[in-house]
């Protein structure tokens, strides 16, 4: 028998029924798109073309159009890159680190979350795809395949290369948990198409379905499969952005070379990314009714994972400090002296303001169960979290070792038009998303809807 | 048309019915062919008396396949078929090789699984599941019971299936 608690708050509002979840869920696939799902899907496409534009020029003319210098040989590319990485990692923290504490708050929000990582992560390859240079041999020299050079074979000691293996194995892995998650659901569209007489859509969502019966036998399984991908994905998580930091931290610059930077990067990484999934899902409950399945309970518990990943991330901007002065290297101490007090002391300043002091303001039951609010602050922690990244990358190398080569950093267009493609990418596909394919994980929800739902 | 298929199937309302049903029908001889959920429901698959899955050894010998053969691959490459000298160091050494050979154990593991899960289940794209009911994937659970496969009359497992809370209980010949 279930168990249900009468001292926790429901998951579920609004008394609903395992039918209604069916119908609720399934309706904005069948549906036509919402003039609103136009507008916004207009605009992405608009970011995308522009982006387009800019990533042509760079491909045709070369690197050469950013805004890279002898002295700053990495900006906003790779500032980007780890950026959209991190954002992914809220997507599998919610799937897979919450299925195996047995969250069951995680099932309303975990597929849109896994989407956004999906995406995030794509966004995030095009950037050193398009550091490379030549887009079409770039993925295959970082490959370890027979080649004519002898075989001349990749370097297994290079954070960049493990890089390669750990950003592909993760972006192959997520979409594995995220589609098997999906399976049910698509079943769940074909059988409504069956009842409906719409053979053609009852085709394809039995296609995506792999022919999904819902067996006991296939469910035992299936489960068993969930666990089992879920116990992978959760060390593949905290290695991918291990593996991240170590890009820098294997190096022997000052201001990147810190023991700190893997536990750093995975709790900002959680942290950006739960940002990401706050303003995504804020949208998207809004704009398709889901009010009874992402309650305010819901953002409540995903503004307190924000607090302390951000204190943590907190902590480390501290500790790091700490340990420049403390460890009594004079170009460590000079380059956190300059990070904070030198000519990129603005984005110093952006950056401790948007991660330490604004998440904050969640410890107040008020602001961290206010829609609005949360909005905004998940914006500026996301704010907050770019500028994390280029504070550390490009205040790092600005000041070289000689005082002749010190230089700074400006954009140029084909910088912020590579960067707005990535937006415009991630939109577009997000939002074709939430229109074809059932934003929740009905299955779940319907298997908790007994013991944690409002009852009417 | 000749059917060769006949069934009895019981369409049940709630899951915790349905699993005192299963262990009762079972109990009073009746064999069950298998039990369709629109989700997962906890403890069926022992009251139904299933073996447990053999996946998780599966998708272990998938990933020490994926462990060995990155190791061996990062040996052989750099120490053995195209020695490079980076730095000084050694030509093999282990630790650097640790984190591609757990992101293709991790890669292994996965795929490995997934595919044999779907192997197993007899899942394709192009298959059709034969539907007992509609509204299996929706909000009934329904228990399909192969005529052939007990010694019971219809009208007698319609019976059992009544008395054990079943909402309904129809027909269905294939």
């Amino acid at each position: 028998m279930q168990v249900t608690s009468s001292i926790r708050e429901p998951l579920i509002t609004g008394g609903k029924t395992v039918r209604d979840v069916s119908e609720d869920i399934s309706r904005q696939v069948e549906g036509k798109p919402t003039n609103l799902w136009w507008v916004a899907f207009g605009i992405s496409s608009i970011l995308l073309l522009f982006g387009a534009y800019c990533f042509w020029i760079l491909l045709w003319d070369g690197v050469g159009v950013w805004g890279l210098n002898k002295t700053i040989g990495w900006a906003w590319d790779i500032t980007n890159f780890v950026w959209w990485v991190g954002i992914g990692h809220a997507g599998t923290l919610i799937s897979a680190i919450l299925l195996l504490f047995r969250q069951r708050w995680r099932m309303s929000i975990n597929r849109a979350a896994e989407a956004m990582t999906i995406f995030a992560v794509i966004c995030a390859a095009t950037f050193p795809l398009a550091h490379m240079g030549r887009l079409w041999i770039g993925p295959v020299w970082s490959l370890p395949l027979p080649n004519t050079f002898g075989s001349l074979w990749v370097n297994f000691n290079s954070p960049l290369l493990w890089d390669v293996f750990a950003i592909s194995t993760y972006f192959s892995v997520s979409l594995l948990f995220w589609y098997m998650g999906l399976i049910p659901d698509f079943a769940v569209i074909r059988d409504r198409a069956v009842r409906t007489g719409h053979n053609v859509r009852a085709a394809i969502y039995n296609a995506m379905s792999f022919g999904w019966s819902g067996g006991a036998k296939a469910w035992m399984r299936y489960e068993s499969v969930a666990l089992i991908l879920a116990g992978l994905s959760t060390p593949l998580v905290l290695s991918v952005h291990t593996i991240v930091s170590m890009d820098f931290a294997t190096s022997v610059i000052p201001g990147w070379h810190a023991t700190i930077f893997p536990p750093y990067f995975v709790a900002g990484a959680i942290f950006s990314g739960f940002a990401m999934v706050l303003t995504l899902l804020l949208i998207t409950r809004k704009l398709f009714r889901l009010e009874d399945y992402i309650t305010i309970y819901h953002v409540e518990l995903m503004n307190i994972i924000i607090i302390i990943t951000g204190s943590i991330v907190g902590i480390a901007y501290i500790t790091e400090f700490f340990i420049a002065w403390y460890g009594q290297v004079p170009a460590e101490q000079y380059t956190f002296i300059n990070r904070a007090f030198g000519p990129y002391w603005w984005a110093y300043a952006s950056m401790m303001t948007c991660n330490v002091i604004s998440p904050q303001l969640f410890w107040f039951k008020k602001i961290r169960t206010n829609l609005v609010s949360t909005f905004v602050i998940s914006i500026i922690v996301n704010i907050g979290m770019w500028f994390e990244r280029f504070v550390i990358i490009a205040t790092s190398i600005h000041r070289d070792f000689l005082p002749s080569s010190w230089s700074m950093f400006y954009p140029t267009m084909y910088d912020v038009g590579q960067y707005i493609f990535t937006f415009g990418l991630f939109f577009c596909a997000f939002l074709l998303f939430a229109k074809y394919f059932p934003v929740i994980n009905m299955a779940e929800v319907k298997s908790i809807l007994k013991s944690t739902s409002e009852k009417k | 048309m000749q059917s060769n298929k006949n069934f009895v199937v019981g369409i049940f309302d709630d899951e915790d019915v349905l699993l005192h049903a299963v262990e009762k029908i079972r109990h009073s001889g009746v064999r069950i062919d298998e039990v369709y959920s629109p989700f997962p429901v906890h403890g069926l698959d022992d009251a139904l008396g299933y073996r447990r899955t053999r996946l998780p050894i599966a998708s272990f010998m998938f990933g020490l396949m994926g462990t060995i053969l990155a190791l061996f691959t990062q040996t052989w490459m750099l120490g053995y078929d195209w020695p490079m000298d980076i730095g000084g160091k050694n030509y093999a050494s282990l630790p650097p090789f640790i984190p591609v050979t757990f992101e293709f154990t991790v890669l292994c593991a996965s795929w490995g699984l997934v595919i044999t899960f779907l192997i197993v289940s007899n899942m394709k794209p192009y298959s059709w599941p034969r539907s007992y009911d509609i509204r299996s994937t929706d909000d009934k659970h329904v228990m399909a019971i192969d005529l052939a496969h007990n010694k019971m009359s219809k009208d007698e497992i319609g019976r059992v299936l009544k008395e054990n809370g079943a909402s309904e209980v129809n027909e269905k010949n294939f």
